[in-house]
């Protein structure tokens, strides 16, 4: 009798116990992964358009810029702050860049760019300063900041340009997110990344072993490489397959390797350096930081400052993807994406938790259900709902990761 | 470790330990005479003369309010005591933050343990002190010497040093705090209540792993209300009474109950008071 009711309690529980198990272990990218998988395979049998050539590389294009903005929202939400002024600071930043590239300026592309990636670096390292400085909820010195930003950008666009918007007329600007790489190129980019990833697991491998430390098992390192040479093959030849319909477009939007790029410098930092060993521990405990000797609060200022950097790249993809700003194009809605997509992505809103490429992922998702959606003709208010179904779902993945953590203990 | 402040003298010429049993340095490692705390008109810490000497644990005892805590703060740099004087390896020394004390090679291991949950041992262990090469973290060396350093004190319960430090239990994660302070040549190590929150067998292996700090030379100054545990690990024992040391020396001159007593009334009919200067 007794044994009976000792058995049934286990039983029952098991594979809540097994679910803490799995968020407990840093279950890292499984979950988004398989979330971005179930979603691809949804709207592919909803859709035979969705996995054609032009509409990969479609969303691509429209993933740089919520990708992006989730990565710089990362930069903040590993330290357990959060910059709501990023949205309205990138798109700033692109409106600058816009506008002194325009005829009626006519400086050059590297110099407008310039000059909206400083306004916007600028913008974040004032509310981080103010953040720091006053101890106040970095929450609401970005909400401030935030309809600072937007006045401002909207002066601007009226002031400059009567009727309130800017158009690209940059051959560069426009070329981030329309232009592509040539298909020999693309194949170049695509088994660069493939091959360098490949070799970078093998050598630390080796590496480890030479030190007579564990390693990972071969298998799943094969394993690992096979899976990326998998989708970078694919990849490679959905873009040299023609995507135009008058003249042949073919080739990996500008757009990915500069995203590429900025994920491999974000992930090293984060990884393998100190700065990022720092972000982390201020994040994870800022006291525990303090206490050996870390500078705080100047690397919470940086953080808001790679934030700023991160959105005002997504600003120049955000006006070469739109093709001009105008007043009534951008709103405050943007920045909403950023936070979603980092929390999609895996990025903990208690700080201390994430990594940069779960943010590209997260973005990833945003852009296919907006790009899924719209193929199947449920645009619009369908978005929102589903957009946010996935969020809560992050959340309470985060939230139940958390609190097993907590319980461990 | 280089911008140690210019107050402390060199500590690099350390007089040589003499830990063979027996044996009895001739200088405390840290010797406290007449040190004076006040926070406004409260009488913190009165007059506290207390020696510490090299490789031995030092158990310090009192009831709540006593001063215990304050009198580890001043030791730890976090005070800086209203009078008295600190001696080093019998060089006056005044620490006045918590990097001065831990660049003397004095450690404290708070309750709260400083321990980023988020981040591996490994990380843990080299928080604020990471070896690089070329600009990236050198991971294979620091888990080398944590993997040593483990070794060294004798921790064997944990499972990898890639695991993170909040799925570790209690005792655990103490002995990833002490592990920190001795891999940066720590020579005394401040515990406060080190076995409060833990339970019969992790208790067992914090008790352990302080003896094995003092077989390794290192002193360790432990705050316990647990009189189990200090008679169980203590080479001493220093009574605190309303911010007087009202009693120390050798853990054999004391037994439970005189202990208790000294604590509770500050004085025991058999215990002399204050025996300063007598080493076992």
């Amino acid at each position: 009798m007794t044994t009976d009711t000792i058995s049934d309690t286990p039983s029952t529980t098991s594979w809540l116990d097994a679910l803490r198990k799995l968020l407990r272990q840093d279950s890292g990218l499984i979950p988004v992964l398989v979330a971005l998988v179930l979603l691809v395979v949804y709207f592919e049998i909803r859709s035979s358009v969705f996995l054609q050539a032009a509409n990969i590389a479609n969303l691509f294009t429209q993933a740089a810029v919520y990708v992006l903005l989730a990565m710089a929202e990362t930069w903040l939400l590993l330290l357990g702050e959060i910059d709501l002024s990023l949205g309205w600071a990138s798109t700033g930043a692109g409106m600058l860049a816009g506008i002194y590239t325009n005829v009626q300026y006519g400086w050059p592309w590297p110099v407008a760019f310039l000059l909206g990636i400083v306004a916007a670096v600028i913008v974040a390292a004032v509310s981080g300063f103010l953040t720091v400085k006053f101890k106040v909820a970095s929450f609401i010195v970005t909400l401030g900041m935030q309809l600072i930003v937007q006045g401002l950008v909207i002066y601007e666009l009226d002031k400059v340009f009567q009727g309130g918007g800017v158009p690209v007329q940059n051959a560069v600007l426009r070329n981030l997110i329309a232009g592509d790489l040539t298909p020999t190129w693309s194949w170049i980019f695509v088994i660069a990344v493939v091959v360098g990833l490949s070799a970078l697991a093998f050598v630390r491998r080796a590496k480890r072993k030479a030190a007579g430390l564990t390693a990972p098992a071969l298998w799943k390192l094969v394993l690992r490489v096979v899976v990326i040479a998998a989708v970078g093959l694919f990849l490679g030849y959905i873009f040299s397959v023609n995507r135009g319909s008058f003249i042949a477009v073919t080739g990996v939007p500008f757009a990915v390797p500069i995203v590429f790029a900025l994920v491999g410098l974000y992930s090293f930092i984060l990884g393998r350096t100190k700065f990022g060993r720092y972000m982390y521990a201020i994040g994870g405990n800022a006291e525990a930081a303090r206490r050996a000797g870390i500078p705080v609060d100047r690397y919470r200022i940086y953080a808001f400052m790679l934030g700023g950097f991160t959105a005002a790249i997504a600003g120049l993809m955000l006006i070469s993807q739109l093709g001009g700003i105008a007043s009534s194009s951008t709103d405050s809605t943007i920045v909403l994406y950023a936070v979603a997509g980092a929390v999609i992505g895996g990025v903990s809103l208690f700080g201390g938790r994430g990594r940069m490429v779960g943010a590209v992922l997260g973005g990833v998702i945003l852009a296919v259900i907006k790009n899924g959606l719209t193929l199947i003709q449920l645009s619009g208010p369908a978005q929102y709902i589903v957009t946010g179904v996935v969020l809560i779902a992050a959340v309470l993945v985060d939230v139940v990761g958390r609190r097993s953590q907590q319980l461990a203990k | 470790m280089s911008e140690t402040n210019s107050s402390t003298p060199d500590t690099t010429a350390r007089p040589p330990m003499d830990n063979s049993g027996g044996g009895q340095p001739s200088v405390p490692l840290l010797a406290l005479r007449g040190i004076s705390k006040n926070f406004g008109p409260v009488q913190a810490l009165q007059r506290v003369d207390l020696d510490i000497p090299a490789g031995q644990v030092t158990a310090l005892v009192g009831d709540n309010g006593a001063g215990k805590s304050t009198l580890i703060k001043a030791i730890a740099g976090i005070y800086a005591p209203s009078s008295g004087t600190m001696m080093w390896n019998g060089q006056e020394v005044h620490p006045h933050t918590p990097r001065d004390a831990a660049a003397l090679g004095i450690a404290t291991v708070y309750q709260d343990l400083a321990l980023c949950d988020n981040i591996d041992i490994v990380g843990n262990m080299f928080l604020g002190f990471e070896d690089t090469s070329a600009g990236a973290l050198d991971e294979i060396s620091m888990e080398l010497k944590t993997v040593q350093t483990l070794k060294d004190l004798q921790v064997s319960t944990v499972k990898s040093v890639r695991q993170l430090v909040g799925s570790l239990s209690g005792g655990q994660r103490q002995a990833i705090a002490v592990a920190r302070a001795v891999m940066r040549d720590a020579r005394l190590v401040i515990m406060d209540e080190p076995t409060a929150a833990l339970g019969v067998t992790q208790t067992a292996n914090v008790l352990n792993l302080i003896k094995t700090l003092s077989s390794r030379g290192i002193s360790v100054l432990v705050i316990s209300h647990n009189l189990n545990d200090v008679f169980a690990v203590a080479d001493r024992i220093a009574v605190m009474y309303l911010g007087n040391l009202v009693s120390n020396g050798p853990i054999s001159k004391y037994d439970p109950s005189s202990t208790v007593e000294l604590i509770t009334t500050g004085a025991s009919e058999r215990v002399e008071p204050h025996p300063l200067h007598s080493f076992a």
